[in-house]
């Protein structure tokens, strides 16, 4: 009996180890549109609305959170409040959130406005999920192919270029940020220019676990960089037969410090004005050529 | 229906609602420069409460959950929470520990193993990812706050499955060390 349970509790085992193991294999191998990433987009469409009630319906404690980090960080101010706290607490975190909200929106339409986005037909979306690993710099947004969101089209906040609509689904879109690195997504080099004399190079994630940091790749050997010199998107500049996915011109970050400067291996590393780790409200740019032509 | 069949629908309404809570509130809360993970606790809880078979089981439906609502590479993370499963299992089949805090440090390794796990098949895989100090910090911050949340876990995952235990698992009982011992799904 005992030897009996023991061979089925280790067949069971290697059973599923196999199964972990063909399913990673096929996934990796397949392309984005094999069966395995068909069943996981139907899954995703099925959960989605599931998903996002359940963000919507537990939002209240992602407030209540929200609001004792607040006070952790406010601890001086909040001892001079503590009589009125009580009676404020549930009023408070429901007009800061409001208040945060209504400025992180207001900034995302001012930017629109500075940077003469509306002719690349923005969609403003909610940030619905935030991958929780640090090796997926991956967001969901509650606009999806119905608002008329496709592959490929950049997604700003309210201060720059955060990255790229890698997915869509009917009310949802999964955006893949500019720090992701993962082996299973395509390379997604942003072409770039850098600086007050227009040095283009080619930005990329410097790696997992760094999402303040990316690296300029591909520059002109002597070019005249230095801390501090904006990067923008290049757009299409050269060749209109083969356009960039993103709009010329679209901050994306600036220069922090040169490793091995004027060498041949030297190192440009850019800190996105974005902070990934912040991300509310994002406008999905849904005519990214419209400024091209 | 029979207890088996009772505990397997117990477990998949704890894996389904664990998920969705997981990507709809606690990835969404930081602390500390990191998000909580319930995955690799409920796993541990269920290795610890109900044995291996049904531990390495209930980690590779979890894992395929999370790799499916998270848009990842399938496969990755339930290799890694089935490893944590069984091992949670194998523990409470073999040693059996009776201490309150055992959950907190079976939730601590479980959080580590999950982690490590999670991170050398990403770098088998081929992700570009220098172990910088970032990335080991997010690590660290992830297994403090899940050691520090992983009582009332275990103790919300031995309340949803109590009614579904058998009998001795119910009531406590310090065992004698064997070298292995028998799944109550196997005895049921």
């Amino acid at each position: 009996m005992y030897d009996k349970t023991v061979r089925r509790r280790r067949a069971v085992l290697g059973l599923l180890v196999a199964g972990s193991l063909i399913l990673l294999t096929a996934y990796f191998g397949e392309s984005a549109g094999g069966a395995l990433h068909g069943v996981q987009r139907g899954t995703t469409e099925v959960l989605n609305p599931i998903q996002e009630g359940a963000s919507v319906a537990l939002k209240p404690v992602r407030d209540l959170f929200g609001w004792f980090g607040d006070t952790l960080d406010a601890k001086g101010k909040v001892q001079k409040l503590a009589a009125e706290r009580d009676q404020l607490r549930a009023e408070l975190a429901r007009q800061e959130n409001a208040t945060y909200e209504n400025a992180r929106m207001a900034k995302l339409l001012q930017t629109r406005g500075t940077l003469d986005l509306e002719q690349y037909g923005p969609k403003t979306g909610r940030v619905t999920f935030a991958s929780p690993t640090v090796w997926y710099a991956t967001i969901r947004v509650n606009k999806g192919s119905g608002d008329g969101v496709r592959v490929g089209m950049p997604v700003m906040n309210e201060l720059a270029l955060i990255g790229r609509v890698t997915e869509v689904f009917r009310g949802a879109a999964q955006v893949t940020l500019l720090t992701d690195t993962n082996a299973s997504r395509p390379s997604a080099g942003i072409s770039a220019r850098a600086g007050k004399r227009n040095v283009f190079g080619v930005l990329e994630p410097l790696g997992a676990g760094n999402p303040n940091d990316l690296v300029l790749n591909q520059v002109a050997p002597g070019a005249k960089l230095e801390p501090g010199d904006r990067v923008v998107t290049r757009g299409t500049v050269s060749d209109p037969t083969l356009p960039s996915l993103y709009p010329s011109g679209l901050p994306i970050g600036e220069i922090t410090r040169i490793d091995r400067d004027g060498t041949d291996t030297e190192e440009i590393h850019v800190r996105p004005y974005a902070n990934m780790k912040d991300l509310d409200f994002v406008s999905i740019l849904t005519r990214p050529q419209a400024g091209e032509t | 229906m029979t207890p088996a069949a009772k505990l397997a629908a117990r477990l998949t309404a704890l894996a389904i609602v664990g998920v969705i809570v997981q990507t709809a509130a606690v990835a969404q809360l930081p602390i500390g420069g990191a998000s909580a993970d319930l995955s690799p606790l409920m796993v541990m809880a269920v290795g610890l409460l109900c044995g291996s078979l049904a531990g390495g089981c209930f980690g590779f439906g979890v894992g395929l959950l999370v790799d499916v609502v998270s848009i990842q590479t399938l496969g990755v993370s339930s290799l890694a929470l089935l490893g944590v499963g069984y091992l949670a299992g194998r523990l409470r089949e073999a040693r059996d520990p009776e201490g309150t805090l055992v959950p907190l440090a079976a939730g601590a390794i479980a959080t580590l193993a999950f982690s490590v796990g999670f991170a050398l098949m990403q770098f088998l895989l081929g992700a570009a990812a220098p172990v910088s100090w970032a990335l080991v910090r997010q690590t660290l911050a992830t297994l403090v706050v899940n050691a520090l949340i992983a009582l009332p876990v275990y103790a919300l995952v031995r309340r949803w499955l109590l009614a579904a235990l058998p009998e001795e698992r119910r009531r406590r009982r310090r065992r004698t060390y064997t070298t292995g011992g028998l799944s109550p799904l196997s005895r049921s």
